[in-house]
C-alpha cells in the first residue's frame, strides 16, 4: 500500500500521472516534464513535496546533538537561518543529506528525504546523549515548493511577510492565506523560490490559492519529473543516486558541508583518514557527444576499460543537451576527459564537464 | 482517442499497418502518452532482421527508456529519418508522420496473433 500525501486526490483531479516514489504515491507530471521544467526556469512552478520528512530537535543542548549528528557547523546558524548538511555513518557514508533550520537556540527543524526519515530519526536518536527531545514529525507537515524567477512575486500576494527581507537560506514563521506557515527561501531547482511547511489540513487551500495567484504569471503545477531534471541541471545530489551509504561527502564534491574546525561529529574519523590518504573516486558532470542518453547505473569507460558509473542522466531541457553525473577515479574526474557511456551494450562518446550545468542569472 | 481500424496492435503498444508484403510499424497513442515527452528514438538500420515479439529498438522519454518490440518477423526496409532529429513528433502524431520502421514480412500468418482496434481498446480498458 502506497503512502498518501494529503493532496493526492487534488493532483489526480489536475490530471497528474501518479507514481510510486519511495513508497509514496506522488505526481510525476501534470502536462509534461519539459513544459513544467521550462515554467520553473522562466516563470514559476509549484511542487507538492509533502512526502519529505521533518525531524525536530529541542532542548537546552539541542545544538550539541545537531553538531554531533551533522557534518556542517550548526553553531554558525542564527535564528531563522538554514544550512545544507550531511548525516553520516561512522564509516563516512551518507545516511542522508538534510536541511537544518535553527528556529531558536534550543530548537532545530530538519527537513530530510522522504524514504530516509525513519532511518534518520533512529540515527539521530541513537546519538542523543544530551537528553534532547527528538521527534519524527513527517506526518505533521505538508510541504509545498514554489520555485522560479516569479515565485516571490506570486507568493507575496498571499502573505503579509515581507519576502524581500528573507534572504537565500533564511526562513520566517508567518502566514500564507492566513494559515500558519514556515516560509524558507530554499529549493531544489537552481532557481529562486520558497519552501513552505504547512499543517496538512491547510495544504489544499494554500495549493489552490497559489495556483490561482500565479496563473497570470505563468505558474504551473510541477511533478517530480521536472524536479529531477531541474536539480540535475543545478548539479544537486539526490540520495540513492549521487550519494548513499557507500559514498562520502569528499567523494560527492560536498566537502563544503564538512566543517573540520567544528569539533567531533559522526563519521569524522573516517573522513579525516580518507582526506589524508586521498579520495579515490569523485563525482563529475558529463555531456553526451554521441547519440544516446547516459542514465543512472550505466557503465562509464575510459580508454575502453570500465572506470565508473552514471549516477543521474538525461536530457537537459535548458541546455538542449544530454547530460549527467558520474563517478570516476579521482585522477580522471577532471573536466575535459573523453569517456564512453555504455548505452544498451554500445559505448557512446561523452566528455566530462564541471558542475553545475546551470546557474541562474543573478 | 481513436485507434485506426486498419492497424493491428500488440500488447506492448505497437501498431502495424500492412500493405502488400510490407508493414509500417509505430507505437500507439497510449504508449506515447504513458511515456511522456519523447526525446530520443533508437531504431534498427535498414537490412536488419527482426523477430516477432523481440526488442528491435528503444524510445526514451525524459524520464525512462522503453523497448520497442517488433510485431512481426522480417527485414527492416525503411526507417523514419524524421525521428532522428524530431523525436517529439512521436508525441504529436504517433499513428501517422511518426511511424518508426517498415518491415518486409517473413510470415504474414503472425498478424493473426495481433489485436484489432476494438480488441486493443478493450485491452486498454477504454
Amino acid at each position: 500500500m502506497l503512502k498518501q500525501i494529503p493532496l493526492a486526490a487534488v493532483h489526480r483531479a489536475l490530471g497528474a500521472k501518479m507514481v510510486d516514489f519511495g513508497g509514496w504515491e506522488m505526481p510525476l507530471q501534470y502536462t509534461g516534464i519539459l513544459e513544467e521544467h521550462r515554467a520553473v526556469r522562466t516563470a514559476a512552478g509549484l511542487f507538492d513535496v509533502s512526502h519529505m520528512g521533518e525531524i525536530e530537535i529541542r532542548g537546552p543542548e539541542a545544538l550539541q546533538l545537531v553538531q554531533q549528528a551533522t557534518t556542517n557547523n550548526a553553531a554558525k546558524l542564527a535564528d531563522g537561518q538554514v544550512q545544507y548538511s550531511g548525516l553520516l555513518y561512522e564509516h563516512g557514508g551518507f545516511v542522508d543529506d538534510i536541511l537544518v533550520h535553527r528556529v531558536a537556540a534550543d530548537h532545530y527543524f530538519l527537513c530530510v528525504n522522504a524514504s530516509n526519515q525513519d532511518k534518520d530519526f533512529e540515527h539521530i536518536r541513537a546519538q542523543n546523549r544530551w537528553n534532547c527531545t527528538v521527534e519524527n514529525r513527517g506526518a505533521d507537515y505538508a510541504q509545498l515548493a514554489i520555485q522560479g524567477p516569479r515565485a516571490a512575486e506570486i507568493l507575496q500576494k498571499l502573505t503579509p511577510v515581507a519576502l524581500s527581507e528573507i534572504r537565500y537560506y533564511r526562513f520566517r514563521d508567518g502566514e500564507v492565506c492566513s494559515r500558519p506557515a514556515r516560509i524558507a527561501r530554499t529549493g531544489y531547482t537552481g532557481e529562486d523560490g520558497f519552501e513552505l511547511y504547512l499543517s496538512p489540513g491547510d495544504a489544499a487551500e494554500v495549493w489552490q490559492a497559489l495556483l490561482d495567484a500565479g496563473r497570470e504569471a505563468g505558474l504551473r503545477p510541477c511533478g517530480l519529473g521536472a524536479r529531477n531534471t531541474l536539480r540535475m541541471e543545478a548539479g544537486m545530489a539526490l540520495y540513492g543516486h549521487e550519494i548513499d551509504a557507500s559514498i562520502t561527502p569528499l567523494e560527492a564534491g560536498l566537502e563544503w558541508i564538512v566543517k573540520w574546525d567544528k569539533g567531533d561529529f559522526c563519521g569524522r574519523a573516517r573522513l579525516e583518514k580518507q582526506k589524508a590518504e586521498g579520495v579515490r573516486r569523485k563525482l563529475i558532470g558529463f555531456e553526451m557527444r554521441g547519440r544516446g542518453i547516459g542514465r543512472d547505473g550505466y557503465e562509464v569507460r575510459v580508454g575502453g576499460q570500465p572506470a565508473g558509473w552514471v549516477t543521474s542522466g538525461g536530457p537537459s531541457p535548458t541546455l538542449g543537451k544530454n547530460i549527467g553525473m558520474c563517478y570516476l577515479p579521482a585522477e580522471l574526474a577532471q573536466p575535459g576527459t573523453a569517456i564512453e557511456i555504455v548505452v544498451r551494450e554500445q559505448p557512446v562518446e561523452a566528455v566530462t564537464v564541471p558542475l553545475p550545468f546551470y546557474r541562474r542569472p543573478k | 482517442m481513436s485507434y485506426p481500424e486498419n492497424f493491428r496492435y500488440t500488447k506492448e503498444h505497437e501498431w502495424i499497418l500492412v500493405e502488400g508484403d510490407t508493414g509500417t510499424v509505430g507505437i500507439t497513442h497510449h504508449a506515447q502518452k504513458e511515456l511522456g515527452d519523447i526525446v530520443y528514438v533508437d531504431l534498427p538500420k535498414p537490412g536488419t532482421a527482426v523477430e516477432a515479439g523481440k526488442a528491435m529498438g528503444s524510445v526514451e522519454s525524459v524520464k525512462a527508456v522503453s523497448d520497442i518490440y517488433s510485431p512481426v518477423s522480417g527485414e527492416v526496409v525503411e526507417v523514419n529519418e524524421l525521428l532522428a532529429t524530431a523525436p517529439e513528433k512521436l508525441n504529436e502524431d504517433p499513428h501517422g508522420a511518426a511511424w518508426l520502421v517498415k518491415i518486409r514480412l517473413a510470415n504474414p500468418a503472425e498478424l493473426d496473433g495481433l489485436m484489432s482496434a476494438a480488441d486493443y481498446q478493450a485491452y486498454l480498458g477504454e
